[in-house]
């Protein structure tokens, strides 16, 4: 029985992986998400900031990490526009203004956003994409203008209001950055913040985040989302109940799955051992 | 919806269902999908970096430069020139006999990354990360500053310290190999081992997480949007 427990055919975890994450679809449920205190420590960030405080917003991830990204780019946009905060979008990645935009629609879309009235280019802007990866940042710590001469609508970057006194990053109050590898957040992190000063904040996929707990710990991050338990804490905190609250049900029954697997396959494993079988 | 709305969902929905058939086995049906996703992907950064980087940084700075000597930012417009020569430079690795010209930028490149790279790296990775871990452990003070709250805030206040302490130790004897592992000095690298075996069991678990959100974006964008869009048609 151990043998054939060890020769399971990996096709049979697939499908019962896609099953515990596919039922929750259809039950329901809901889990309540404890607050790490990461995610606390971003939130308490933002809520030093006061109302018209310039905050740039890096959306580093293209589709493949949408999953993972959107709910806290959702969630960060609708917390930014209910405390009056300035947004400038940019992206580091081709696809980065393309997710800036269909971000704006879906939140833009929430009726309690359209009571707010935000306005393009007054309260919110897209700026577009710049190659140059870290030397993008660099550029950025001694003229936006520059880095980014016009927004995605073709304006003079300067000539938009919210843009007009936002030269560099000692106009900025907060940076908030969305990653999923390279150029992120460390690259935010070594040039940004060690070198202009600049507070930082940033929202990763799960994959990426134990790669800047470091920064955290340092104090060169001020607050981390890791992943979609970061972005459900964030929509916890925040108030703004989206995917990534939905999402973690489906989570919580498939790591169950993960460790049952993992569970049997180390009984086998040495069971087999002992028996002196295949191991 | 649409027509063209509605034939998007139909087309995301048969290149989801071709990417995944994968995992059951390798088929052409798979291979026709992952060919059009790095078509389109290649597809759409050339024309990304073509239009929002090549068109108003190169172009119009450099056709413009007689009646705007200086960017915004004060930046002479004609140096975009260098920049033009030496992409067309990199180009020339295309023609064997001029490719050795191509190092010139090349060595640009190194130089000027190499340069970035070296202060960033000291200041950010090591100095920084130096500075947070010489952390007091008998600085009460301090630890009845430290947050959380249950279990975690003990650890926090009483043992986070010193766990840093202990594991970066630890982990700099596992990596130092001048020394034989052996004695006291080989205990203590396998208690750094097993700090990153710690480390890297953290990781896997945020990866799995990762992955499970992705094939959960597949598995809402299936139930939500797509199988909906069956039965509604297009108007």
């Amino acid at each position: 029985m151990f043998e054939r427990l060890l020769a399971l055919d990996r096709r049979w975890i697939f499908l019962f992986v896609a099953v515990a994450l596919t039922i929750p679809f259809f039950l329901g449920l809901s889990c309540k998400s404890y607050v790490s205190p990461e995610v606390k420590a971003l939130y308490a960030a933002l809520e030093e900031l006061r109302p018209n405080s310039k905050v740039i917003v890096s959306f580093d991830y293209d589709p493949a990490s949408e999953p993972e990204l959107n709910p806290m780019a959702d969630a960060f946009m609708k917390y930014a526009f209910h405390h009056r905060l300035k947004l400038i979008c940019i992206g580091l990645w081709p696809q980065g203004p393309l997710e800036v935009d269909r971000c704006f629609n879906r939140v833009l879309a929430d009726p309690e956003i359209q009571k707010l009235n935000p306005v393009y280019g007054v309260d919110y802007v897209n700026l577009g994409f710049q190659s140059g990866n870290e030397f993008a940042i660099q550029g950025m710590g001694a003229s936006i203008y520059n880095v980014f001469p016009n927004d995605m609508r073709g304006t003079a970057t300067s000539q938009i209001p919210i843009m007009m006194d936002v030269r560099d990053f000692s106009n900025v109050d907060f940076v908030f950055n969305l990653s999923a590898g390279y150029p992120g957040t460390v690259e935010w992190v070594q040039v940004a913040v060690d070198r202009y000063g600049v507070t930082l904040g940033a929202g990763n996929t799960a994959v990426q985040a134990p790669l800047v707990y470091p920064y955290l710990g340092s104090g060169q991050l001020k607050g981390l989302l890791g992943g979609m338990k970061g972005g459900a804490e964030f929509e916890a905190l925040s108030g703004h109940t989206g995917k990534a609250t939905k999402f973690m049900v489906s989570q919580t029954f498939a790591h169950l799955v993960v460790i049952l697997f993992i569970v049997m396959g180390n009984v086998a494993y040495f069971a087999a051992k002992r028996k002196g079988g295949r191991a | 919806m649409n027509v063209s709305d509605w034939l998007a969902l139909q087309v995301a929905a048969l290149l989801t269902l071709g990417i995944v058939s994968f995992l059951y086995k390798d088929n052409p049906i798979y291979k026709i999908c992952e060919s059009i996703f790095l078509g389109v992907s290649a597809g759409y950064w050339f024309t990304v970096l073509f239009w929002e980087n090549m068109v108003p940084k190169l172009y119009e700075n450099i056709s413009q430069a007689g009646s705007r000597p200086y960017t915004e930012a004060g930046v002479p417009s004609l140096l975009y020139v260098v920049a033009l020569i030496l992409g067309i430079m990199m180009l020339l690795r295309l023609f064997p006999k001029l490719g050795w010209m191509s190092r010139w930028p090349l060595s640009v490149v190194v130089g000027a990354t190499a340069g970035l790279w070296f202060i960033t790296y000291m200041q950010s990775n090591a100095l920084s990360q130096l500075r947070a871990t010489l952390l007091p452990i008998l600085d009460f003070q301090a630890m009845d500053a430290a947050t959380g709250t249950g279990l975690s805030g003990w650890f926090n206040k009483y043992l986070g310290n010193l766990v840093i302490l202990v594991g970066t130790s630890t982990g700099l004897c596992y990596f130092y190999f001048s020394k034989e592992h052996k004695g006291v000095f080989g205990g203590l690298a396998r208690v750094g081992i097993y700090f990153l075996m710690v480390t890297f069991g953290a990781s896997f678990g945020y990866t799995v997480m990762s992955r499970m959100s992705l094939l959960l974006g597949r598995i809402d964008f299936m139930i939500s949007e797509w199988w909906p869009s069956l039965f509604s048609g297009w108007s």
